[in-house]
């Protein structure tokens, strides 16, 4: 098997695994309880957050654990709603994640202006477009650090600058972000900035909010008094202390291992660009995830690519949402201002740790025969590259 | 997400391709929608006795598109007539919930080639 899909998800790693399952175990106590077994969660728990802290240049107390990235995404844009007396209006991008568009529409519904800023061809959001959509009622600006589809990397700096010039909070997404390239927040001048686990090697069903130093943020999730009232529910400690673990591993050989595997996403990107007449990278040739492919093929739909692939033993993504069952075009595509043809025929392939050289040239190398009997079977293609629609 | 018989078809469909002078051919769907399906047909006496597809879409495109030309290979021009999108997706064993408009392009696909069959025949 050849997985290439490390934007969905990643493999737990066992180091990590063998740090939480003691948690699961022996160490199953309620970390908000004072007696030993209690304590030693709670002990678990507060050398995870140190260790998160630590890999993006922040304070132990900076740290919220969440269930998810999605749910950081969520907690984050519901801060416009105590922020409401600068006013009602935030801005995103038209290329967010879900969980950051859908808060928004959430936020309409009660009353909030949305601007969702365009993006160029390459899937950059430009500062100068974010200060002309600055008004004195923007409450809340949230740009994502880098793209889930094409990998592109934000100009975060510049972006929370202009935000915070006019007296905004910014928050970014950095679930892809985090792990794959350095994260540092104070470079970064973030208010808020979300992570997820199981993107760098840890477990699903963990993520976490840096929320900075005299930045108030609001509860999510109600009930009980975990994390410093900010999130309540009983902490999932295992799959905290996995968070911890991952990022540590992850962000402490960040340079040599994100070197390794942009090598290989070069190779990729050259060689199916080279081998396949007409085919063309989605997103930024350079400020782009080490990880991260993403290549429409002229004539094919990318679902059928997928099936193929997963025939040969290789997993990769669409980056249109047609095989979530919805049936419209990338959302980030068509924002860059891809044809529906492009668009439909996109395939993300995205590498990580456990990838070799090996499978760089198998791919390829499968992708040929694939590509020509699904061409073969278009009919927007015709021998000699007459199309017909 | 897909079953086995709409795996195979899609693995291995059948009369995918084209057919030189067709009695009729019917193209629907466009890109946006993420399906194009062009069927022709051969016919001789009333009767199908060639059918071709070519298809830009989704496995379960694919997989509609080699099933309905089987469906009506051999078939007389008002037998073909009678098929539905939903035989379609019977034959096939079910198709996902979002999916089961392929098997609508097929169907359409396949009575735009009769009509264009007519339509030149009665000329």
């Amino acid at each position: 098997m050849i997985y290439l899909d490390h934007a969905a998800t990643t493999a737990l790693k066992p180091e990590v695994l063998d740090e939480m399952l003691p948690y699961f175990t022996e160490r199953y106590g309620n970390a908000s309880t004072i007696y030993s077994l209690g304590r030693e969660a709670r002990k678990g728990l507060d050398a995870a957050r140190a260790r998160v802290a630590a890999a993006i240049n922040a304070s132990p107390d900076e740290i919220i654990f969440t269930g998810s990235g999605t749910e950081a995404d969520n907690q984050a844009l519901n801060c416009a709603l105590a922020l409401e007396k600068k006013g009602k209006h935030i801005i995103t991008s038209a290329i967010e994640h879900h969980a950051v568009l859908h808060a928004a529409e959430g936020l309409k519904k009660r009353g909030f202006k949305v601007t969702l800023l365009p993006v160029d061809e390459y899937g950059l959001v430009s500062p100068d477009a974010l200060e002309k959509a600055m008004t004195d009622e923007t409450a809340l600006v949230s740009i994502m650090m880098a793209n889930n589809e094409v990998g592109t990397i934000e100009p975060i700096a510049e972006l929370a600058k202009v935000a915070k010039a006019r007296g905004a909070a910014f928050h970014t997404d950095a679930v892809q972000a985090v792990g794959s390239i350095p994260v540092d927040v104070k470079a970064l001048g973030v208010d808020m900035l979300s992570l997820s686990a199981h993107k760098f090697y840890g477990p699903k069903g963990v993520g976490a909010l840096y929320v900075r130093k005299g930045f108030r943020v609001a509860p999510f999730v109600l009930g009980g008094a975990q994390e410093k009232n900010k999130r309540a529910g009983t902490e999932n400690i295992a799959g905290i202390v996995g968070l911890g673990k991952a990022i540590e591993l992850a962000t402490g050989d960040l340079e040599a291992r994100s070197q390794r595997i942009l090598a290989m996403r070069d190779a990729l990107i050259e060689g199916v660009i080279t081998k396949f007449t007409g085919s063309t990278l989605n997103g930024h040739r350079t400020k782009r995830l080490p990880g991260n492919v993403n290549i429409s093929f002229p004539y094919v739909e990318s679902e059928s690519l997928l099936i193929h692939l997963d025939f040969e033993g290789i997993m990769a993504s669409s980056g249109s949402a047609c095989t979530s069952g919805s049936l419209e075009p990338s959302h980030v595509l068509m924002a860059m201002g891809a044809t529906h043809e492009q668009a439909q025929g996109s395939l993300r392939m995205t590498l990580g740790d456990e990838n070799v050289d090996g499978d760089i040239v198998k791919t390829i190398e499968a992708l040929g025969p694939i590509y020509e009997k699904l061409k073969a079977m278009s009919p927007l293609y015709q021998k000699g590259g007459k199309t017909l629609v | 997400m897909y079953n086995d018989t709409v795996l195979e078809h899609f693995r291995n469909p059948r009369n995918a391709g084209d057919i030189d002078n067709p009695s009729g051919v019917g193209e629907v769907g466009n890109a946006a929608c993420g399906d194009i399906m062009r069927i022709a047909i051969e016919v001789e006496d009333d009767r199908i006795v060639d059918v071709k597809f070519k298809t830009f879409g989704c496995g379960a495109a694919i997989a509609s598109s080699s099933m309905a030309t089987e469906m009506v290979k051999g078939k007389t021009i008002d037998e073909a007539l009678q098929i539905t999108n939903k035989q379609v997706v019977e034959a096939l064993g079910g198709l996902p919930k979002p999916k089961i408009h392929c098997s609508v392009l097929a169907e359409e696909a396949l009575h735009l080639a009769i009509k264009d069959y007519k339509e030149k025949h009665s000329a």
